[in-house]
């Protein structure tokens, strides 16, 4: 009896372990990205940059053509990819300090360049590889290790909204926040990068997908409580939303 | 070919800005290249270009030209008085200074150096527009030095302004040809 | 014979660094050699090129590492203050083992500085300026022909040794003006594919990557010590310099880019005047021209260093000359040019205190 596949890695993912920590949802987001490019034919076309951060080795686990930027650069890295290889598929993966604090004039000009590229935007508010200090998405009152007493508002300022900055620039083709809590949500986000990647295809402009994200290891809770930290504190504060839709139907 | 009496040349070419030196130092570069001589030119650039001078350095050689740098030119072209000031004192014995005197009232001091006067404004004006007392001043400089032809440097305003600006370009070579004149006597 | 044309340092680099292949160029204006940016804006876009203003140096580095990874030539050009920020950047591109080709009209600092001339940047060019163990390949050329001939040259060096090329001009070079031959525009088949290595989808082969880290020492010690085997090629393979009027040398002056240029005036000045001067002019600041300073100390009274600064390559002639002969220096700053004349002043002083 012939067995039929219902479940297996995608092609875009290498047979390599994820080494993100127990909970972690970079497993999820990896997933989805992999999918996509999978269906929509684009695997052996694609080149990634990765981040520094904990996605760093993100390109050992994508099997497409990959590097990883300088902290904060990888949007100036891809756009240097696309600008000499036009017809092919470039997506940066970044976390919040690295896209956000470090990167946020690489950001910007990618997006309001309205380069052809993808983002892949992971808030968890915080910075995970180094050990759990302020991001600039951290919450009011969030305590890290950077804010041991709570990010105060009047000497750190306050959390920045990357998506609400970005959607008033024309060069952004796509743009949509979304998140991994519940099967429903992952349902969503794979939407949203899929119609991210055919912003790109098209040749419409930047697009990004912000997934708002955990971080069980260094919030100090576990998985099952980060996913509910997450819907109480993170959502409230990061609105799910689509923000600008130029591809409109996507099969 | 007319080959220049002196070999060697370094020219400091200076004046207000707008006064048209550094056209008067590229006409004369490109000139140089046309007879096949090696040659250099400098701007003065940057906070130099404020207030008193703007000026540039033409070097040309028969052999290949060590510094474009010059501090002891052998030719001097004055456009304005503070150019006068500043590059008198610099002339190599028995160089050359000429003197716009149509801007320049007071004579030089020095008496190991060759003087020339041209009135370049006046010329210029009979001509038709003072812009081109820059190159009466460079007809006439070629015609105290002879270090490129006026034929070169014709061919070389033909290149830079007949390309550009047709109309401009006949008289602009009257005004070499009246500059080369103006030194004649002198 | 092509014919001669005059072009300014910064225009005659920009054409012939797009006759030498360059497909891709992103900077960020600085004076003073934002006459290269601009002249690439309008030329690239008429020959098929691309042409990107980036929003900072620290962008246009990382577009660099970006287009070099796709094994695609790309330049930039910029003035040192843009080269200091570009310099993490820099680290990154020569610990990727990606070839990529710098220009850095340096101008007078540090800081903000000024505009005029100066060669100051010498140890950040050749000494590291960025992170960790590594070597941009340096070369410095005096006259415009030199510079539009070495274009060519920094391509093939960075393809050839997968190494960041880094070309040090000054103002000077940059703003002057000067008969220059320019080479035809170079054919396809004369450019590396990188096929090997380069970034371009993977098809159906296996993934490429390029990263310049590896977090376990061992291997990160290993990657190193590669890098130092191709250095060590380099050094073997790639020393370029001048000798002028050496053969009857008492005084060997060392000196480079415009400097060296310079002193071929205060020579004829030096030897007018009974003193037998001749210069050593390195064209490689790294590799450095060792061996012939080396052997020039056997023969010579002394070895003179001038620069436009207060002394950074006369580091590298005194380890080179080791204390055989005195090593005197001479050097302006802050974008101060030393005149022919004044380095003469500067020689007599330094003869008759020897003689």
């Amino acid at each position: 009896m012939k067995g039929i596949v219902a479940f297996k890695r995608p092609d875009a993912l290498t047979s390599k372990e994820f080494t993100y920590c127990p909970g972690c949802l970079h497993g999820v987001a990896h997933r989805l990205v992999a999918e996509i490019l999978d269906e929509m034919k684009l695997t052996d076309q694609t080149i990634m940059v990765a981040p520094v951060g904990c996605s760093v080795f993100a390109y050992e686990f994508f099997d497409v053509d990959g590097t990883v930027a300088p902290h904060g650069r990888a949007t100036a890295v891809a756009t240097g990819i696309k600008r000499s290889l036009p017809d092919r598929v470039v997506f940066t993966y970044q976390g919040d300090g690295d896209l956000a604090a470090i990167g946020t004039a690489e950001t910007i000009h990618t997006a309001n360049r309205g380069e052809k590229i993808t983002t892949i935007f992971i808030n968890n508010a915080i910075y995970g590889m180094t050990g759990g200090q302020m991001a600039p998405t951290s919450l009011v009152g969030m305590k890290t290790t950077t804010s041991p007493y709570g990010r105060k508002a009047d000497s750190e300022g306050y959390p920045i909204h990357v998506c609400e900055l970005l959607q008033n620039l024309n060069g952004v083709a796509y743009l949509e926040r979304v998140t991994l809590l519940t099967p429903r949500d992952i349902i969503t986000a794979k939407k949203a990068i899929k119609k991210a990647f055919t912003a790109q295809v098209r040749g419409l402009g930047y697009s990004l997908v912000e997934i708002v994200s955990t971080c069980p290891t260094n919030w100090g809770l576990s998985p099952v409580e980060s996913l509910e930290w997450a819907k109480q504190k993170m959502l409230p504060e990061f609105p799910l939303k689509v923000f600008i839709d130029k591809v409109g139907d996507v099969k | 070919m007319n080959r220049p009496v002196q070999k060697y040349h370094s020219t400091i070419i200076s004046g207000f800005g707008g006064q048209g030196v550094m056209l008067i130092g590229q006409t004369l570069t490109s000139a140089a290249m046309m007879e096949k001589l090696y040659v250099t030119w400098i701007p003065s650039y940057g906070p130099e270009m404020r207030g008193g001078t703007a000026n540039c350095t033409v070097v040309i050689d028969e052999t290949p030209i060590g510094s474009p740098v010059i501090d002891r030119p052998t030719d001097v072209i004055a456009m304005n008085i503070p150019s006068l000031l500043k590059f008198e004192k610099t002339i190599l014995p028995g160089g050359t200074l000429l003197l716009n005197t149509s801007v320049i009232d007071r004579e030089p001091t020095r008496a190991d150096i060759r003087v020339y006067r041209v009135n370049a404004g006046e010329i210029a004006g009979k001509i038709g527009s003072d812009k081109v007392a820059n190159m009466v001043i460079l007809g006439a400089f070629v015609g105290i030095t002879r270090v490129v032809s006026l034929e070169s440097v014709r061919l070389a305003l033909e290149k830079k302004i007949g390309e550009k600006r047709p109309e401009l370009l006949a008289m602009n070579l009257q005004a070499l040809k009246a500059g080369e004149n103006a030194i004649a006597g002198q | 014979m092509a014919e001669k044309i005059l072009l300014k340092g910064n225009e005659a680099m920009a054409e012939a660094a797009l006759r030498a292949g360059c497909q891709v160029y992103f900077g960020y204006p600085i004076t003073p050699q934002s006459e290269l940016i601009e002249y690439m804006a309008k030329r690239m876009p008429e020959i098929g090129r691309t042409f990107l203003q980036a929003e900072s140096e620290v962008a246009a580095v990382n577009m660099i590492y970006g287009a070099a990874c796709t094994g695609t030539r790309v330049m930039t050009s910029t003035s040192s203050p843009g080269f200091s920020l570009m310099m993490e950047g820099v680290s990154y591109i020569a610990g990727a083992n990606l070839p990529a080709v710098f220009i850095n009209v340096v101008r007078g600092g540090p800081g903000l500085g000024d505009i005029q001339p100066a060669q100051s940047d010498y140890f950040q060019g050749t000494k590291g300026g960025g992170h960790g163990d590594y070597r941009l390949i340096v070369l410095s050329p005096a006259t415009i022909q030199e510079a539009v001939n070495m274009m060519f040259d920094a391509f093939d060096l960075a393809d050839r040794y997968r190494n960041p090329v880094l070309i040090i001009a000054d103002g000077l070079l940059g703003q002057m003006m000067e008969p220059v031959e320019l080479p035809d525009f170079i054919t396809p088949d004369r450019i590396p594919n990188h096929e090997g290595w380069a970034l371009r989808g993977k098809g159906s082969r296996e993934q490429h990557t390029i990263t310049s880290f590896d977090l376990d020492p061992v291997k990160l010690e290993e990657m190193n010590l590669k890098n130092y085997e191709t250095y060590q090629k380099i050094q073997e393979n790639e020393v370029r310099y001048e000798e002028y009027l050496m053969d009857d040398a008492e005084v060997a002056f060392v000196a480079y880019g415009t400097m060296g240029r310079i002193l071929k005036t205060t020579i004829r000045l030096a030897r007018e005047a009974g003193i037998k001067a001749g210069l050593i002019r390195p064209i490689s600041l790294w590799p450095f021209p060792e061996k012939p300073i080396r052997e020039a100390a056997e023969k010579v009274k002394m070895v003179m260093s001038v620069e436009m600064s207060m002394g950074q390559m006369v580091e590298d002639v005194r380890l080179a000359v080791s204390g055989k002969v005195p090593t005197p220096f001479y050097g302006r700053t802050g974008g101060i040019v030393p005149t022919p004349t004044e380095v003469f002043e500067a020689l007599k002083r330094e003869w008759e205190a020897l003689v």
